[in-house]
């Protein structure tokens, strides 16, 4: 996890929250930093976590995960960690063999069998609803936008979304964090759609933006908590996000 | 081995002849170690007086350096040689004459197209051990994959004929899914998309999203860059969109992201834009506008001030 946004979030794995709905936006840049943080985060907080990875493949995040600290094939084994590899889902969908009648394939709405994610949800449900001995509940989902790409639509999106928020935060006082890509001038308003609902619905919306000048070597993007007053810039390191006052990089310096 | 999937009338037959031939370590280094040796002589004797501080900035390098690697650069003039190209297992994939897909695939709701490619690409992967699956397999190699004009009409896909096309998943639906075998498997591909063409700027920004390298070119040709003489000697613009993120928060980012490529007689290079000195006769007086600018201020009684409308005042 990153030491610096825990600070400046005034979080610790020692006291997750509970019941709490996070958005990760990103524009212009790639926040998927936020994702490897907050995954490795709750796995240090000993929680339950289900994470949806839907853009990358798990060797991807178990390789940055090490480098954060966490090793996420092992929490796997131990069953702290249900992972779904979006990608492996789809080509067993669709090049597999004929689906067994009592596990269905998450993924399923993509051959369009069915319009809805209730696939989707159940998995999510199922997962998290085992009694363990961990903590709170999270779903980390990486990231939404893709869903729509492959032809859910953003009503349908948004309904499960919901049904994941009242079950993991409201039912089992757990927590969800999502990633959403979006930009300004963006002409994909079915994703535009999307995260300004959703923005509406959380009770914590972190966003990481390319910077407006341009590209820079040593000020990766800027980072903002919505409603906060105060803008951070980072730069990404090969183990750790550095974040600093806006101004204040230390090639400036 | 290699792989190139084509969608379009032009067969393996018509491309292969057309390869340009690879340049190799020893000859075309040589030539460029020689001439940037000569460079760096030259340079040590000057030293800086004035812009003392530049003097140990490292010299800008605008075209590729001494060190050549195999596969990146190739003479335009000369044809890859028959025997390179007959060494390597080649396959195509050619949509008219591929049989009718089969009922299985009736159930993917995509575009029947691309549904036969992906099912061409994974039963070459399979069969040809890309995946692992055969142990006893000696030699690793990766399989490459080439498809051209990605979303044109060519291949059954109306994305780039309408700004609501009637199926608008089907091309995301087959990157996500070329996506995953490709992550599966020890290959790599490389598409080409005719984005002039693509209207729905949102199915743009949906494939950016699912790729992992976006790579733009902007050609000089028919656009009033054409005559700007600041961009006489390229002929076209490079632009990174995006570049991988693999296994690391960091990804390999180059210090520059304005580049240019020139076709020259014997090579197709990639370079640093940088603009030439202005040395017209203009540079350092004001400008038309700025005499008029002035003109009104003096009018006004604003005599400081319409020296001359530039931010220095000396």
């Amino acid at each position: 996890m990153l030491a610096e946004l825990n600070e400046l979030l005034g979080a610790a794995p020692e006291r997750p929250d509970a019941g709490k709905f996070t958005l990760l936006r990103d524009t212009r840049t790639d926040g998927s930093f936020l994702v490897h943080h907050f995954l490795s985060f709750y796995l240090r907080a000993g929680c339950k976590v289900c994470f949806v990875a839907l853009l990358q493949s798990f060797s991807h995040y178990n390789i940055v995960a090490q480098k954060l600290g966490v090793n996420l094939a092992a929490a796997k084994e131990q069953g702290q960690l249900v992972f779904l590899e979006g990608l492996q889902s789809c080509l067993d969908l669709l090049f597999g063999e004929e689906e067994q009648p009592g596990q269905p394939n998450p993924l399923q709405f993509v051959s369009g069998s069915t319009p809805e994610l209730r696939a989707l949800f159940d998995f999510v449900r199922v997962s998290l609803s085992a009694a363990d001995s961990w903590k709170g509940p999270v779903l980390l989902v990486d990231d939404l936008s893709v869903l729509l790409s492959l032809g859910a639509a953003p009503v349908a999106v948004l309904d499960f979304i919901h049904y994941c928020r009242v079950y993991v935060c409201c039912q089992l006082k757990g927590n969800v964090v999502v990633l959403v890509h979006s930009n300004e001038d963006s002409e994909d308003e079915e994703n535009e759609l999307v995260v300004n609902s959703l923005c509406h619905h959380s009770d914590l919306i972190l966003w990481a933006e390319g910077l407006a000048t341009g590209f820079c070597k040593d000020v990766h993007g800027q980072a903002a908590e919505q409603d906060l007053v105060q803008t951070y810039q980072y730069k990404i390191q090969d183990r750790n996000v550095s974040f600093f006052a806006p101004g204040l990089s230390a090639a400036v310096l | 081995m290699g792989v190139i999937k084509l969608g379009q009338e032009t067969s393996l037959h018509f491309i292969l002849p057309e390869l340009p031939a690879p340049l190799l370590n020893d000859s075309h280094g040589k030539e460029l170690g020689d001439e940037a040796a000569a460079v760096k002589s030259e340079d040590f004797q000057d030293s800086m007086k004035i812009a003392w501080r530049y003097q140990n900035l490292p010299k800008m390098e605008v075209s590729p350096t001494t060190h050549t690697k195999f596969g990146h650069y190739y003479d335009i003039s000369k044809k890859m040689s028959p025997e390179l190209c007959q060494s390597v297992k080649l396959h195509s994939f050619y949509l008219h004459e591929e049989l009718p897909f089969e009922p299985k695939m009736k159930t993917w709701n995509m575009n029947s197209g691309y549904a036969r490619l992906l099912q061409s690409i994974q039963r070459i992967i399979s069969q040809e051990g890309f995946d692992g699956s055969d142990p006893q397999q000696k030699q690793r190699n990766v399989l490459r994959i080439g498809i051209q004009s990605l979303g044109s009409v060519l291949w059954g896909d109306d994305v780039c004929c309408s700004d609501t096309p009637e199926d608008p998943h089907s091309l995301t639906k087959f990157l996500y899914v070329l996506r995953g075998l490709l992550r599966k498997s020890l290959s790599a591909c490389i598409i080409t998309m005719p984005a002039h063409l693509i209207q729905n700027k949102a199915i743009m920004e949906r494939v950016a999203n699912l790729s992992d390298m976006v790579v733009g070119l902007e050609s000089f040709i028919g656009s009033e860059r054409e005559t700007n003489p600041l961009y006489k000697d390229y002929h076209g613009l490079v632009h990174v969109h995006q570049i991988p993120r693999l296994n690391s928060l960091i990804c390999d980012v180059s210090d520059t992201k304005d580049l240019a490529f020139r076709l020259k007689r014997k090579q197709f290079t990639i370079e640093r834009l940088h603009l030439p000195p202005d040395l017209s006769d203009t540079v350092s007086r004001a400008s038309k506008q700025d005499l008029a600018g002035s003109a009104k201020l003096l009018s006004s009684g604003c005599g400081a001030m319409a020296i001359g409308k530039k931010h220095l005042d000396f």
